[in-house]
């Protein structure tokens, strides 16, 4: 086992800001859709109007940063070991089997990781964003005056807004499980804490085993 | 103390000049103005009406009048043109010209239009007609071309003496009770509330009953009550708002209106976006200012919510009689039927963007409840708006051959004659009625349900009062619940989407904790394999 470190200063700011917004944005959001009942209608609105705004901020810098730095190579989806990561999480967990994908630096996230954030990147985080400006710019004040965006309805952007957070809620609850899942059971919160995680060496890659699996046959 | 000493002279300094000055300039100094547009308002509003004329120094009403007729003689002799003026208006035809879809061009009124209180003026008019701007309005051959048919003195008597009697078609009382007309001719002036109240406190017959949010507390009231008219506040009047030109009143009623114009509206003072919060004035696009700030109606004295007409007519040992509930309200008379009242109201919300239709006498009905008016507007329609109402609810005679609403003959001076207030005879009456006007009858008759609906306009709150975002932004308690055209946050849901989605957060959960579970308990095992 040797200590990386694994996850830099900016990725650590974005993720916990990250979670504090959306965990914000849910509160709040389902009050509004008044499911839940905490701060109030009026300060929930004020509340989750500038969370959103927060966030959007927050992902455009973030946006900034994958590019600069390449990281976004991380989200490039791939098969490989698509399969082998599935029946881990579903067969080899219990058995104390060995992580099939090793964590590296240059490649932080197995393949079903990869898939997940892909989306969540590319459909679902895009989902809230737009229907939410659409929310909240349907019809918007302007310089003493109220201008609109011309929608006849703002029902389909409430209800694709409604649909989008119900799936982030539930990946926030598979999320959250899944940090139990390294190599110990705080290994992953403590990565994401500090930064460094101790990784399994080259020598015991299980990605190679796998590889090599096929050709015993 | 010689501590103190040090600063004995700072501590006079202070004492003899400073203080002293301090509370000069406070004495001198003026509250600082209020620029705001609210503060301009009340500016504007707290000045009182000086009258340039005192009408007891002209020669014209220096005399003892013998009937009303002379005292708008007098008016008209100088004010030469305002006869034709009111001539013109609804206060005395009781009847415009408006335009409604799918009718076309109508001339329609209080003249000719059925409400849902007193049901109709014809065949009715000596009672009625007090309320009329004019002397002699007893039936259908009033002559509505004569300006000295024309009462000024009703909206114009600033001695509050003045009086038009019941069952004297607008005429005052006459004898020892008549009025002292030397003396209020010579009180004339702008209109008062006492003036417009008379009349539209007293709609449908007494103290409230018809409007909800227009009775006589109006007069005494405080700012709890109306923020515009309470005495500890501007004390407008009525027509502060209600501006008149060339006698013709902004403002409708809309049981017997139809067009969008000549409406008195908050946003005339207030602008459109008056608020501070953006969110809020993002609302007035498609909420009234009277939805939110309004919130109850018939603060003080309660107003008639439902009139029953078909329980009218029974007698105890061979006379009418009257009960009343334990405030004193009637709930029953033999004349009218059963009542129901309440106080402190929160009104009902429909969408309506300034434009009406009415059931007409002549239109059959095809409905268990009918509409006596009926509100147009949608979420869909720009023009529309979201506004308070009272929903009067009642039952109202119809013929059961012809299917139309009845004109009833209520009112006569003598018994005998058909008038349902003086014989108790549904039969008589209905037949009076309906030859008064010319329509067939078929001699059957029996009840149907109706509703009216009065949009609330006054007993405006203070602005601490009204509504919050819950009021309407929420699910049960929503006060738009039956508004469901759109979609508003917080009340509006689609079970489907909202069950599925908390069917997947549980089955989620469930599953993450069922693989923690298995992973604890294979965890366990393994570990007792390699011990």
């Amino acid at each position: 086992m040797k200590k990386v470190y694994i996850y830099k200063g900016f990725e650590r700011f974005w993720h916990w800001s990250q979670a504090m917004l959306i965990f914000l944005l849910a509160l709040t959001g389902f009050e509004i859709h008044n499911s839940i009942t905490l701060f109030g209608f009026e300060l929930a609105v004020t509340l989750h109007n500038t969370a959103a705004v927060s966030f959007i901020v927050l992902i455009i810098f973030t946006i900034f940063w994958h590019f600069t730095t390449g990281e976004w190579r991380q989200y490039i989806p791939t098969t490989k070991n698509l399969k082998a990561q599935f029946e881990y999480y579903i067969s080899g967990i219990f058995k104390n089997a060995p992580h099939p994908t090793r964590k590296t630096q240059l490649s932080k996230l197995n393949p079903l990781q990869r898939l997940v954030y892909l989306g969540l990147k590319v459909i679902f985080i895009p989902l809230m964003v737009i229907s939410g400006v659409l929310y909240m710019f349907y019809r918007y004040p302007v310089a003493g005056k109220v201008e609109s965006l011309g929608f006849s309805s703002v029902t389909p952007i409430a209800v694709l807004h409604t649909i989008g957070a119900f799936i982030l809620l539930a990946f926030v609850i598979v999320h959250l499980y899944l940090i139990t899942t390294g190599q110990t059971i705080t290994s992953n919160l403590k990565a994401m804490l500090t930064g460094w995680e101790e990784l399994e060496e080259e020598h015991n890659d299980p990605k190679e085993k796998e590889e090599k699996k096929p050709s015993h046959e | 103390m010689e501590y103190f000493e040090s600063f004995k002279k700072t501590i006079l300094f202070i004492l003899i000049i400073i203080f002293p000055l301090v509370i000069i300039s406070m004495v001198l100094s003026k509250s600082p103005e209020d620029k705001t547009e609210m503060g301009k308002l009340k500016e504007k509003y707290s000045e009182k009406h000086v009258a340039s004329v005192d009408h007891s120094k002209h020669k014209e009403l220096q005399k003892i009048f013998s009937s009303p007729h002379e005292v708008t003689a007098a008016c008209l002799s100088c004010h030469t043109e305002r006869g034709s003026e009111v001539m013109a208006t609804a206060h005395w035809n009781w009847e415009r010209e408006e335009y409604i879809k799918g009718r076309g061009i109508m001339y329609l009124g209080k003249k000719n239009i059925i409400n849902n209180f007193c049901t109709g003026i014809s065949s009715n008019e000596g009672t009625c007609n007090k309320c009329h701007a004019g002397y002699g309005w007893r039936d259908k051959n009033f002559d509505f071309k004569n300006p000295y048919n024309v009462d000024c003195l009703i909206c114009h008597d600033q001695t509050g003496t003045y009086e038009k009697a019941s069952g004297g078609a607008g005429y005052p009382p006459t004898g020892e009770k008549a009025p002292d007309y030397k003396k209020v001719a010579a009180s004339v002036g702008i209109p008062r509330k006492e003036n417009c109240g008379f009349c539209h406190f007293n709609g449908g017959g007494g103290n409230n009953v018809k409007h909800g949010d227009l009775e006589e507390a109006l007069l005494t009231c405080n700012k709890d009550v109306d923020i515009h008219m309470g005495k500890d506040g501007l004390d407008m009047s009525c027509v502060a708002c209600h501006e008149a030109n060339r006698h013709r009143l902004k403002g409708k009623y809309y049981a017997v209106s139809s067009m969008n114009r000549d409406r008195a509206r908050c946003e005339d003072c207030h602008g459109t976006y008056p608020h501070e919060n953006s969110k809020l004035n993002e609302h007035t696009v498609k909420v009234d200012c009277r939805t939110c700030h309004i919130p109850v109606y018939a603060k003080v004295n309660p107003t008639k919510m439902y009139w029953d007409w078909s329980t009218a007519g029974k007698r105890k040992n061979g006379l009418a009689y009257t009960e009343k509930d334990s405030t004193g309200k009637e709930v029953y008379l033999s004349i009218k039927g059963n009542f129901k009242w309440e106080r402190m109201v929160k009104p009902d919300y429909v969408w309506f963007n300034g434009t009406a239709n009415h059931h007409l006498i002549t239109d059959k009905i095809t409905t268990d409840t009918i509409n006596i008016n009926t509100l147009y507007g949608s979420y869909d329609d720009p023009a529309s708006k979201i506004v308070p109402v009272k929903i009067h609810r009642g039952k109202q005679p119809y013929d059961l051959v012809n299917k139309t609403l009845i004109q009833a003959k209520l009112w006569d001076t003598d018994t005998g004659k058909g008038a349902l207030w003086l014989d108790l005879d549904w039969e008589k009456s209905l037949v009076e009625g309906m030859k008064y006007i010319g329509m067939p009858y078929s001699g059957k008759y029996g009840f149907i349900n109706t509703r009216m609906y009065l949009p609330i306009s006054h007993m405006v709150s203070k602005h601490e009062e009204a509504l919050k975002c819950e009021d309407c932004h929420s699910r049960e308690k929503s006060r738009l619940k039956n508004l469901n055209d759109f979609y508003l946050p917080g009340k509006t849901h689609y079970a489907f989407i909202d069950s599925i989605g908390a069917w997947m957060l549980l089955l989620t959960f469930i599953g993450a904790l069922g693989h923690g579970l298995i992973r604890f308990l294979s965890y366990r095992k393994n570990k007792k394999q390699i011990s």
